[in-house]
This record gives C-alpha cells, sequence and structure tokens, in this order.
C-alpha cells in the first residue's frame, strides 16, 4: 500500500565484515548499532543489581546480602542505568538516526565519533572492574561529599567511580560536539531547523545539554580527585572545604542530566505519534519550544534536590516556584500528543503501545514531581521511597519505554527484519503490569516513613506488605524485559524482512532501504517539507493546501547516482580511547601506567590527525551500483 | 480524606494487588492507602505542627495532582479508543497542524493550577523556617557514624540515640555532625534537615501528642547508615521533668562496676558521668540503663540483645567504629549487669 519504491536491493551487507571491521568502523550506523548492544547488555547487569537489591528488601531483616554488597549494588544499579543504559541507549539512536534523517551521508567527524565510543566503551569496563577487585564503589550514584573522602572511603571503589565518570563524560562531551555539528550544519538542502524531525530537535537540545552540563561534573570530579589523590580539602570540612560544594556540582550537572535523559524519549515518541495515528504532530512549533524552554530551565532547579540542605527559606521559594515552572512546557508536550492521536486514524502497533505507555507512565512521574517541587512536601518526601518511585515512573516509566517504543519502530531499519507483532505486545503489557506493581507501591512505603537506600528494615512497622508486592512486581517486570530479548532473537533469526518503509512513515530515514546502503543516499535528498516522504506518498491534503510551496522528497533510488567516496576505517580512535583509558585508570597503580596511557594516548591522536580521509582502500560506490 | 479511608479500609488487606490496582486507577487516592492501621513511622499521621502543615500542603497538591492525573488520562485513554483505525477508514485523516487558542489554553489552565499549588506552598514554607519560638526547648544534635548526640545545653544533659521532650512545647534543634552528612528524620514529627559537618542548621516543631515516635538516618552516611534510627518520646510535662530530673544524678563514682568498666577498654570512648570514665568518641552512658534501646536503635535494651553487641558490634551493626575487645563471657556479663543498673 506503500507508494515507496525504494527497498528492492537489500543491503544487509553493511554489517558484513570480520571483527577487525568492527573495531575500525567509522560508520555511525555500525557504532550505533555497538552503542545499542553495549547498553542491552548493561540493561542486564543493571536489572540484575536491581533484582538483589528487590530481593534484600523483600522481608524485614533480609539476609540476602550485607550493608557494605547492598550499597555497592544501589550505587552500580544507579550510576549503570543512567551512564551506561540509558545515555548509550539514547545515543545508538543519535548516531544510527540523525544522519538518516537529516539527509547526511556521516555524522560531521566520523573518526570522532568512534573515538567516543571506544572511550566511553573502556569507561564501562573500568567502572565494573572494581567488581573483579571487590571495591565496588559505595556512596550511591550522586555520590556526596564528604562521605566519598579518603578517610570515610580509604578503598579503591570511589576512585574507580570518579575516573570511569570522568573517562565517559570525554566520550558525551565529544559525542555532543559531533552531533551538535552535524545536526546545525549538514542538513540536506532545504532542511530549515523548523523542517527538522522532532526526534532530532530533542537530540539537538540534548547535545547541547550535555556540553554545558558535562564540564560542571568533571569540575565537581576534578576536585574530588584531587582531595583523594594529592590530599587537597575541597570538600573537606574539617580544613575549610564544603561538601555541600559538592552536592551544587553535582545537581548543576544531575537536574539537567534528567532532561539529557528523558528529552530523546520525548522525540521518540514525537515521531512514532504522528506515524501511526496517519496525522502531522499536533503544534509541533510548540512541542520544540517547549522541548528548548524545558532544557533551558533545567539549569535553574538545581537546588530542588538540596532542600533539605538548609538553603533557607528564600533559596527554598526560588528552586521551588522555577520547578514548577517546568511543568508548563511539560503538560504542552503531553496534550500536544494527546492532539495528534486526536481525529487520528490510530494504527495499534506494538511502537504505539509503547510511546502510549511512556505517556501515561511519564505523567505519573510528572506529577509526583509537582509535589516534591514543593518544598515542604519534599522535606518529608526526599530521600524515602516516595522519591524512588517518582524517578523510575520517569525513567523507567518515561525513558525506557520510550527508548523501546524507538527500538520497536526503528528495528526494521537497522535490522531490515521486523520484530514480531504478537510477542511485542505480550513484552509491552507485562512491562506495564511490572512497572506498576514494582514501583507504584514505593509511593506508600515512602508515605509511611521508610528511607531510601537502606539494606534492613524492621519488622512491624507496615513496610512487609508493599515491599513484597514491589519486589514481586520486579519480577514480572524482568520477564517483560526477557521478552524483549526473545523478541530480538526471534527476530535476527527468522524475523520478517522489512520493507524500506514498513509503518507508511513520513520522514527520511524510511526513503531507503531496510538495513540502508553504508552511504546512507544514492542522491543528497531535497527537503521541502517536515513531512518529506508523506507529501511525496499522499500529496498536500486539505488542510495543508495552504503550504501548497511544500512539496514531497522521492525515495532513494537504489544505485548511486553519483561518485560517492566515503571515510576510510581507522583503528587510531580505538587506540587513543585506549591509552586515554590506561591514563586515567592507571592513576589507581602508578606512575608508569600512567605514563604509559600519556604515550598511547599523543602517538595516536599523532597518527590519527596524519592519516587522511581519502586513502587507497576507502569504500567508493560508483554509480549504477558498482563499487571498488 | 476521611470516607475514602473507611473504603479503603475495607478492601481485605491481604488483597495487595487489588490495592494496588484500585488505587492505581482511582489515583488520586495516595493518602487513603493503609489508613485503617498506621505504622509508627507514617508521614500521613502526623504528630507536631509542623508534620500537620505539611500534609495539608500534601493534601491540596494530591487533589489538584489527582484531578489532572485523572483528566488527562482519560483523556489519553479515550482518544486511543475513539480514533482507533476502522476498517473503513481508508484514506487518510485531517492532517491538522495545530490550533493556537488550544495551545495558549493548555498553557495557561496548568500555569493558573501552578498558582494554587504555589501560594500554599511558599506560605509554608515560610512557616516551617520561621524562628522558634521564645520558650523552646533547645537540643544540640550531632551526627556520628552511626548513631545521634544529644545535647540540652540549658539542662547540662547529653544523651545519645533517644530523645526526650515535652508536649506541646517548641523543640529547637541544632544540627551539625561530626564526620559526614546525616539527615534528621522523625516522619511522624515533621520534615527532614541536614547534618552538614562544619555548618549547624536549624529545625523546630511543637510535638502536640504523646508517644513514642521513631526516625532514621535520611542521608546515605556509610555502610551502616540503615542502622542509624533513632526514637523521640514525646511526654507531659510531669514526666519530662521527671525524667531530666533522672538524668541530673550522677552515678555512683566507684563500685566494682565501673571497675570493670574502667578496665574493659568501654573508658576509651565513652562518659559515665560523676564516674572518671570520660571518653568522648562514643555515645555518653551515663543513663544508659533508663533507655529502651541501643546501637541507634536497633536492639532492644535487654540483657541478651547487650551481651550480643559487646560481644561481636560488627554483627550487629556492620562497620560498626566500636571494636570487638574480644571481652570474656565473665566480664560481658559483668558490664551489662553494671550498665542496666545505670538508671
Amino acid at each position: 500500500m506503500s507508494a515507496t519504491t525504494a527497498g528492492t536491493v537489500r543491503h544487509e551487507s553493511i554489517y558484513s565484515g570480520g571483527i577487525a571491521s568492527w573495531l575500525t568502523t567509522v560508520d555511525h550506523k555500525r557504532i550505533g548499532v555497538m552503542y545499542g548492544v553495549t547498553a542491552l547488555f548493561y540493561f542486564i547487569v543493571g536489572g540484575v543489581e536491581a533484582l538483589i537489591i528487590r530481593l534484600q528488601l523483600a522481608t524485614p531483616e533480609g539476609t540476602l546480602i550485607g550493608a557494605e554488597a547492598y550499597n555497592q549494588m544501589f550505587t552500580m544499579h544507579g550510576t549503570t542505568m543512567v551512564f551506561l543504559v540509558l545515555m548509550p541507549m539514547a545515543a545508538a539512536m543519535f548516531n544510527f538516526l540523525i544522519p538518516l534523517m537529516v539527509g547526511a551521508r556521516d555524522v560531521a567527524f566520523p573518526r570522532l565519533n568512534a573515538f567516543s565510543f571506544w572511550t566511553f566503551f573502556f569507561g564501562t569496563i573500568l567502572l565494573n572492574l572494581a567488581f573483579f577487585v571487590n571495591q565496588a564503589p559505595d556512596a550511591g550514584w550522586f555520590g556526596y561529599a564528604n562521605l566519598t573522602s579518603k578517610q570515610y572511603n580509604p578503598g579503591l571503589g570511589i576512585d574507580f567511580w570518579v575516573l570511569s565518570l570522568q573517562i565517559m563524560g570525554i566520550a558525551s562531551i565529544a559525542s555532543a560536539i559531533n552531533f551538535t555539528v552535524t545536526i546545525l550544519n549538514m542538513r540536506a538542502p532545504g532542511m530549515s531547523l523548523m523542517r527538522m524531525p522532532l526526534f532530532v530537535w530533542m537530540a539537538l537540545i540534548v547535545q547541547i545539554l550535555m556540553l554545558l552540563a558535562f564540564p560542571v561534573i568533571t569540575v565537581g570530579l576534578v576536585f574530588l580527585f584531587f582531595d583523594r589523590f594529592f590530599d587537597t580539602n575541597f570538600y573537606v570540612a574539617a580544613a575549610g572545604g564544603t561538601p555541600v560544594l559538592w552536592q551544587h556540582l553535582f545537581w548543576i550537572f544531575g537536574h539537567p542530566e534528567v532532561y539529557i535523559l528523558i528529552l530523546p524519549s520525548f522525540g521518540v515518541v514525537s515521531e512514532i505519534l504522528p506515524t501511526f495515528s496517519r496525522k502531522p504532530l499536533f503544534g509541533a512549533p510548540f512541542v520544540i519550544f517547549s522541548g528548548i524552554l524545558i532544557g533551558f530551565l533545567g539549569f535553574g532547579v538545581w537546588s530542588h534536590h538540596m532542600f533539605t540542605t538548609g538553603l533557607g527559606p528564600i533559596a527554598d521559594t526560588a528552586f521551588s516556584l522555577g520547578t514548577m515552572l517546568i511543568a508548563i512546557p511539560t503538560g504542552v508536550k503531553i496534550f500536544n500528543w494527546i492532539g495528534t492521536l486526536w481525529g487520528g486514524h490510530i494504527v495499534m502497533r506494538t511502537p504505539l503501545y509503547f510511546a502510549v505507555g511512556m505517556i501515561a507512565l511519564f505523567i505519573v512521574g510528572g506529577l509526583s514531581g509537582i509535589m516534591h517541587a514543593s518544598t515542604p512536601i519534599d522535606l518529608q518526601q526526599h530521600d524515602s521511597y516516595f522519591v524512588v518511585a517518582h524517578l523510575h515512573y520517569v525513567f523507567f516509566g518515561g525513558t525506557v519505554f520510550g527508548l523501546f517504543a524507538g527500538v520497536y519502530y526503528w528495528w526494521p531499519k537497522v535490522t531490515g527484519r521486523m520484530l514480531g507483532e504478537g510477542l511485542g505486545k505480550l513484552n509491552f503489557w507485562v512491562m506495564f503490569l511490572g512497572m506498576n506493581l514494582t514501583f507504584f507501591p514505593m509511593h506508600f512505603l515512602g508515605l509511611d516513613g521508610m528511607a531510601r537506600r537502606i539494606y534492613t528494615y524492621p519488622a512491624g512497622v507496615g513496610w512487609e506488605q508493599w515491599n513484597i508486592v514491589a519486589t514481586i512486581g520486579a519480577f514480572v517486570l524482568s520477564v517483560g524485559v526477557l521478552l524483549f530479548y526473545l523478541n530480538v532473537v526471534r527476530s535476527l533469526r527468522s524475523g520478517e524482512a522489512a520493507a524500506a518503509d514498513p509503518w507508511d512513515a513520513a520522514t527520511l530515514e524510511w526513503s531507503m532501504s531496510s538495513p540502508p546502503p553504508e552511504y546512507n543516499f544514492a542522491v543528497i535528498p531535497n527537503v521541502n517539507s517536515a513531512r518529506p516522504l508523506w507529501l511525496y506518498k499522499y500529496g498536500p491534503t486539505r488542510d495543508i493546501s495552504k503550504r501548497s510551496k511544500e512539496d514531497g522528497t522521492p525515495p532513494q533510488p537504489d544505485h548511486p547516482v553519483e561518485r560517492i567516496e566515503l571515510p576510510s576505517p581507522s583503528h587510531w580512535p580505538l587506540v587513543a580511547a585506549a591509552g586515554l583509558t590506561l591514563a586515567g585508570g592507571g592513576t589507581m597503580i602508578g606512575l608508569l601506567p600512567v605514563l604509559l596511557g600519556v604515550a598511547v594516548l599523543v602517538i595516536a591522536v599523532y597518527w590519527w590527525a596524519f592519516q587522511p580521509l581519502e586513502r587507497p582502500g576507502n569504500p567508493v560506490f560508483e554509480p549504477g551500483g558498482g563499487s571498488g | 480524606m476521611e470516607p475514602r479511608s473507611a473504603q479503603l479500609g475495607r478492601i481485605s488487606p491481604g488483597c495487595s494487588i487489588c490495592r494496588t490496582v484500585a488505587l492505581l486507577t482511582l489515583g488520586v487516592a495516595l493518602t487513603g492507602c493503609g489508613v485503617a492501621d498506621l505504622p509508627d513511622w507514617s508521614t500521613v499521621q502526623p504528630a507536631s505542627d509542623m508534620g500537620r502543615s505539611i500534609l495539608d500542603l500534601y493534601k491540596i497538591v494530591l487533589w489538584w495532582t489527582g484531578g489532572i492525573f485523572v483528566v488527562v488520562e482519560l483523556l489519553l485513554v479515550y482518544a486511543l479508543i475513539r480514533y482507533r483505525r476502522r476498517p473503513d477508514d481508508t484514506g487518510v485523516p485531517d492532517q491538522v497542524h495545530g490550533f493556537t487558542a488550544l495551545e495558549i489554553s493548555w498553557t495557561l489552565v496548568p500555569a493558573a493550577i501552578l498558582f494554587f499549588i504555589a501560594i500554599p506552598t511558599v506560605r509554608t514554607i515560610f512557616d516551617v523556617q520561621r524562628p522558634p519560638p521564645a520558650d523552646a526547648i533547645e537540643i544540640a544534635v550531632t551526627g556520628h557514624q552511626w548513631w545521634w548526640e544529644f545535647e540540652y545545653p540549658d539542662l547540662g544533659i547529653r544523651t545519645a540515640n533517644e530523645l526526650h521532650i515535652p508536649v506541646g512545647r517548641a523543640a529547637s534543634l541544632t544540627l551539625t555532625s561530626a564526620d559526614v552528612i546525616h539527615s534528621f528524620w522523625v516522619p511522624r514529627l515533621g520534615g527532614k534537615r541536614d547534618l552538614n559537618p562544619g555548618s549547624e542548621n536549624q529545625l523546630w516543631f511543637t510535638p502536640d501528642s504523646v508517644g513514642v515516635f521513631d526516625g532514621q538516618c535520611a542521608e546515605l552516611c556509610g555502610t551502616s547508615h540503615a542502622n542509624m534510627r533513632l526514637r523521640v518520646f514525646v511526654e507531659t510535662a510531669g514526666s519530662f521533668d521527671a525524667w531530666v530530673d533522672q538524668q541530673l544524678q550522677p552515678a555512683v563514682e566507684d563500685s566494682v562496676g565501673v571497675q570493670v568498666f574502667l578496665a574493659s577498654g568501654c573508658v576509651a570512648c565513652h562518659a559515665i558521668a560523676g564516674t572518671p570514665a570520660q571518653g568522648k568518641i562514643g555515645p555518653d552512658l551515663t543513663k544508659f540503663g533508663s533507655r529502651s534501646t541501643i546501637a541507634a536503635g536497633i536492639l532492644a535494651n535487654e540483657p541478651d540483645e547487650l551481651a550480643a553487641w559487646l560481644r561481636n558490634p560488627e554483627r550487629v551493626k556492620p562497620g560498626s567504629r566500636m571494636p570487638n575487645l574480644n571481652l570474656s563471657e565473665e566480664r560481658i556479663a559483668s558490664l551489662v549487669a553494671y550498665l542496666g543498673s545505670l538508671r
């Protein structure tokens, strides 16, 4: 039924080649896949950590693990889910999709992109190495000073945490620069900012948030590193330092980080709802500007994480009201999403289930967020299970459901195969049930006075019932997640082949075969509308006739119409990332590995800089299908 | 709130899932939960002015957010059902791009609702942080890994982990920490406040019911963070005065018990007023026998439990700063007897 003609030639070969081709690739699609695989691996790791936490808390005075191991579990669970799962899963989508959506053949700096991935990847290994020396970090994902000081935390755990976060932060900043430039400079002719897909818009806001927020945590981590390694006193109260300084630095990063985690999902939902409602996004400019406003306001509300710190009523009022303001643009988004569904012909497929599930669950997290935006209420709810409930409605209900929606939506484009529809819906319902069963009772636990981060709690104070429900829910949720992995495996083995445009969508990434050819676009498209493919297929219909200047962009031809030369693979980004990680992680051992790491880094960057982009062996594609 | 609580109370407490589903559907019923048998820690059964003003504010916000929840989720579900594609939907729906009047209204209406939340919020922020009344009883609270030090500077009393205050009179706490950040939280008496090393925080509230209220350190403070509980005894003026008198009586200066205490190494960290034991690192034990719990609220003050604690503190409280002194059983028995006698 789709008017598309592309996709008769299949391009599965873009993933062929040995392990060396993956280690040296600079193709944004392969790098995207590597981010995705890494994130899905750590999703299991972080999930197992969560199950251990829930088993320990299933009954009062649980004895599964001790106090130290429990503190390590929730620290690693939080750090893993934020930095090793949600951010890289979003990065996977940015990598794979942004060039395809803006009509580019790759990102602006392909080798820097590979460097970002490998730096992130080595950072994740460094963090988890802590388990193997039995000294996992144990001060929480927020790592409040001065519990992280050498005096109160003498082991290597915090060192692993500081260094791996610092290294992954470098990856994030490099990647943020790369995608900002890609989005601003590499859009196809005619794609003005207001014609850019919503997902790319939200991605752009996320890149800018990362560019501005990560330097702040970098400074905070440098201070902590100096305190621990060189006996400085930034956070040492006894020597005149201020532990509360860490809280400010951490949350000036940490609150924008919340939007770094949620905005990609907002972008995903803003793509999926129009496709499955068969209508444009309702009020697109308002959705875009509310995203910008959320990002902007997000930098001015960090102290709402610190209402119990004792900042005084004036600061409490300012941060309380500032936080409440964020509810307005967030509400605008939600109403526009409902407006998109309204009057549509809603096609009930799995991506839509997850997208609507994301909205339904995020509403709960958003509303409980308004509760603790109110300082006095937060004085009760802060650091209680109420906040655990809130943040999981935002990050699991919001981010994870949104990202799952995105995976179900773009999986055909990435792999050339469909995910199972029946299994997908089962996956959704089990996850939806498990999610609510796990996290909704935590509201009650918080109101009943149960504090966070406690490995044991007394019997007979009324917490048993909801804790056992939450633990059962966590296992239901795990079954739901396993159904997803099952679906993935089945699709890769025997999934139905995906057409170029399986959902009858509107944006450029559906205008070429699934998976796309290595060069993405056989011909760089001319974009004349926010919905180039839709207009090509359906033409201007009643409501858009007043925008008669807009017209569609045809699907891509199967073969290049001009000679296309792509950047050559390079192993130097990988070597540079390894050198950087060795230099960073080596600080825990001594000067020798640090010097060795720096030497590797310098040499790699030198050779990288002098390696020509175009050289013999470059992938070259000739018009008419020949390649050399 | 009361009628709703009664309704919920009728649902069998055994049917957790039914209740969860029921509450999910209601969405607005957060306060209704478990009202039938409220635990000692509940924030929705406050026993102080601060706790009450927070709960009042919470109820206002709960009703607004609950109402928004119901309306928005219903709209979402309605749209999904009403506009599901049907077999006769062959063409494309109207390609509506937006409607500015709607955009303006769904910006302004939430803004107006926030106004009704913001006003009582700001009022309560200033209300709970105004200076305490002049007749407030002053208490200096110092957090330690993992126990609470309470000092009544005007009364000359120093105690640990169990706080006694009179009902109907403001208790004004000055909070600081000796090591890492802790947070003082007794849910039924009001909100929490951090204990920051190197600076002082204030928290005050007026308890309005006699009773025993439990609390817990609410800021991760290391290995035994979970084992840093506390207990607040809100008493009538008469019983409080009696408690004060009792606390002010020094222990017997010299006795067999004191000698065992001094010889066992306890003296390095602990003080017992009136005796040569004047250690400052651990809790003051002057009236140890009068406390209901030991080890920061995690064991009952019973001879068996105290003996277990002395035998191996690490086992009761992981990471405990109190070392295992490898005391003989004989010595443990004498210490238990002596400490129990400190009333």
